[in-house]
């Protein structure tokens, strides 16, 4: 089985929301101080998703990756956790695309890769909430595509996909190649080993640039842009929360029960 | 690009009847309509859908497209794409809009990159700006820490709106419109996914998303029998029990109670959080509601930021003299 996934490095969406400050100037995200960047939560899973089918068939796992100041210790996470490559599209030349451009440059590179069966994405980058560069790859590849998966099981020649829907799942059968996006539903991924730290780090990264694939530089990053964002700002938090108190806990308690009878929320 | 006109809203239906997305696309694509002076059209895909086209134009559409087949009975990738691709295609819509739910979600990037223009997803604002008439996309990012607002001059100018963002129309039988048949031209051959089975996870009480009183459990709840008692309250004051998302991930809860960023959207009258932090992806499926009530022992805790009135302290005693003052005063 040869898998291909797409992770991104991305600002730790779990940062406390007070450290959240954005630079209005230049409609930018000022990165938050002392927390590094992580790989985006539900890329995670994919690559989870993607060693839970290599530890049943066997296989080999092709991360890659694309963006600017990459830091090696986080993009090479994947490595550390059993995947075997890492090909970086690290060239200012891809930087601010939006999802077509970025679909644009990973589908020329998975072309570029070859030989493939599943490709894993996560369901949204934790950063722009966009959840559209898998749909986005697959449509320029000509890939069938499952979205939302928690469980993907593959079998001879198809993979079985259980698909999650607001109310329970699905269980969606479809034909190899096929893209799949992965949700958080799918479990907690496996924690890096010591040994598979070690391999990484002597493991050095691919890096292709925008002449090493087949496409057209107007079709990526900033020049490939369909969509032009007009204004980056922190909505204004209104409203002072009023604390009920009480001689203790209990108390306190009892008296929000009375404050919300009293304003007939009850 | 002159030639592209009008807005068309994707009309989902669930039970024969227009979703509540559906009425919320045409409440938003009305006042978009209106304010390019253009029509709005409702795009109606399924198997037996025509009969609701009238209540489309009740809520506000002046023309309903059809397509009909009965391949198109349940949302598949592959057979609602070309469907949108070939009437976005026949109608030229100037915006196409459909709803940041399970189809919409899946639909809408693929739609787009079919039709090689743009989306800009789970939108909570689209206006027209006044100089340009193009659209203006309003959009969380960051999981609700900031907002961006996009504009695209791909065409048709796709968006999908999040889930109670949008106000319906007040319904009124006695609107006009017109009703279009359109051929879905499908070929079958081409759906490449098939669907084996669909597992739904049982309701109890209420549902969640149409609760009036929501209580919901976070990390501090620290297992499945803290939910029970949650659950009990939620009876006694005809609620419904949400959860943030580390107890759906812990399997304390069904995944299908997590409210926020990648799951429930509610907007109830009451919203009481319990042990939950305030994270911006828990805020985004609960900062619609009325009313929110923090419970949590960290007085620094974000919730309280959002919150209309709090507790600090311990939920394990503060929600048993809750439930019993609130017994007492309900009876
Ligand atoms: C300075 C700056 C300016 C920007 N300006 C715009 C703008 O004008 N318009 C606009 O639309 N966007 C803009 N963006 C956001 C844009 O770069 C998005 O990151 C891009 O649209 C990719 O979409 P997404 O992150 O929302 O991915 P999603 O569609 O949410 O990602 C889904 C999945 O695709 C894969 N994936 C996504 N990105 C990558 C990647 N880089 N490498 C590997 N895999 C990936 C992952 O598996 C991910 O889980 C800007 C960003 C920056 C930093
Ligand atoms: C892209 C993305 C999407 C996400 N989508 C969602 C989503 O849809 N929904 C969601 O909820 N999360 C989502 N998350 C996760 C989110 O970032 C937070 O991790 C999560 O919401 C935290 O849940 P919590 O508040 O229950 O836990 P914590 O942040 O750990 O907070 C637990 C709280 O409980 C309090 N507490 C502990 N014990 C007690 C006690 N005995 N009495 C009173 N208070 C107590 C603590 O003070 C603390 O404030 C998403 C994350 C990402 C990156």
């Amino acid at each position: 089985m040869n898998m291909i996934v797409c992770v991104k490095q991305v600002i730790d969406p779990e940062a406390p929301p007070a450290s959240f400050k954005i630079d209005a100037a230049t409609n930018s995200v000022v990165p938050p101080a002392g927390v590094p960047p992580v790989i985006s939560p539900f890329d995670e899973q994919a690559i989870e998703a993607a060693l839970r089918i290599k530890d049943a068939k066997g296989g080999k796992i092709t991360v890659i990756s694309l963006g600017t100041g990459l830091l090696r210790d986080v993009v090479k996470k994947p490595l550390s956790m059993g995947a075997d490559e890492l090909i970086l599209l690290e060239d200012p030349a891809f930087d601010g695309g939006d999802s077509w451009s970025t679909a644009a440059a990973l589908a020329a590179a998975i072309k570029k890769v070859g030989e493939f069966d599943i490709v894993f994405c996560g369901r949204q980058a934790a950063d722009w909430d966009s959840g559209q560069v898998g749909s986005g790859i697959a449509e320029i590849l000509g890939l069938p595509s499952v979205t939302l998966a928690k469980k993907v099981e593959v079998g001879d020649s198809k993979v079985t996909v259980e698909r999650v829907i607001p109310d329970g799942y699905e269980v969606v059968e479809v034909g190899l190649p096929a893209l799949i996006t992965v949700s958080n539903e799918l479990g907690e991924p496996r924690y890096a080993t010591i040994k598979g730290i070690m391999s990484a780090k002597r493991k050095e990264p691919i890096i292709w640039a925008p002449a090493d694939l087949e496409i057209d530089t107007a079709q990526i990053g900033a020049a490939g842009r369909r969509v032009k964002m007009l204004r980056l700002f922190q909505p204004v938090r209104e409203g002072a929360c009023e604390i009920i108190e009480g001689e203790d806990e209990a108390d306190a308690g009892a008296n929000l029960a009375a404050k919300l009878a009293e304003v007939k929320l009850l | 690009m002159a030639d592209n006109k009008g807005v068309l809203i994707l009309a989902e239906v669930v039970d024969g009847k227009l979703a509540a997305i559906a009425t919320e696309l045409l409440g938003v694509g009305r006042k978009l309509a209106d304010d390019l002076g253009e029509e709005l059209g409702a795009l109606l895909v399924g198997s037996e859908v025509s009969g609701i086209a009238q209540e489309a134009i009740a809520f506000g559409a002046d023309k309903v497209y059809v397509v009909e087949a009965p391949a198109l009975k349940d949302y598949r990738t592959d057979s609602y794409v070309p469907v949108v691709e070939k009437v976005a295609k026949e109608v030229m819509p100037k915006i196409l809009l459909m709803g940041q739910n399970s189809v919409g979600r899946d639909l809408a990037p693929r739609a787009a990159f079919r039709l090689e223009t743009s989306v800009s997803t789970d939108c909570v604002e689209l206006a027209i700006d006044a100089d340009s008439k193009q659209l203006l996309m309003t959009k969380p990012v960051y999981g609700g820490n900031a907002r961006a607002i996009y504009t695209t001059e791909s065409m048709p100018q796709m968006a999908t709106l999040r889930v109670k963002a949008g106000e319906p129309l007040e319904r009124d039988d006695a609107r006009k419109g017109e009703v279009v048949n359109i051929d879905a031209g499908l070929d079958e051959s081409a759906i490449r996914t098939t669907v084996k089975d669909t597992v739904l996870e049982e309701i109890k009480g209420i549902k969640l998303e149409d609760a009036n009183i929501v209580i919901s459990g976070g990390r501090g709840i620290g297992g499945p029998e803290g939910f029970q008692e949650l659950e009990e309250l939620a009876r006694m004051l005809k609620g419904a029990v949400g959860a943030s998302r580390p107890p759906c991930d812990s399997g304390w809860v069904p995944d299908t109670i997590q409210v926020g960023l990648t799951g429930k959207i509610v907007s109830p009258d009451l919203y009481i959080a319990v042990a939950i932090s305030g994270s911006s992806q828990h805020l985004a499926g609960c900062g619609g509601s009325k009313n929110i009530v923090a419970i949590n022992r960290d007085p620094e805790a974000n919730i309280f930021k959002e919150a209309a009135y709090g507790v600090v302290g311990d939920w394990k005693k503060i929600i048993p003299a809750f439930k019993e003052k609130a017994k007492g005063l309900l009876a």
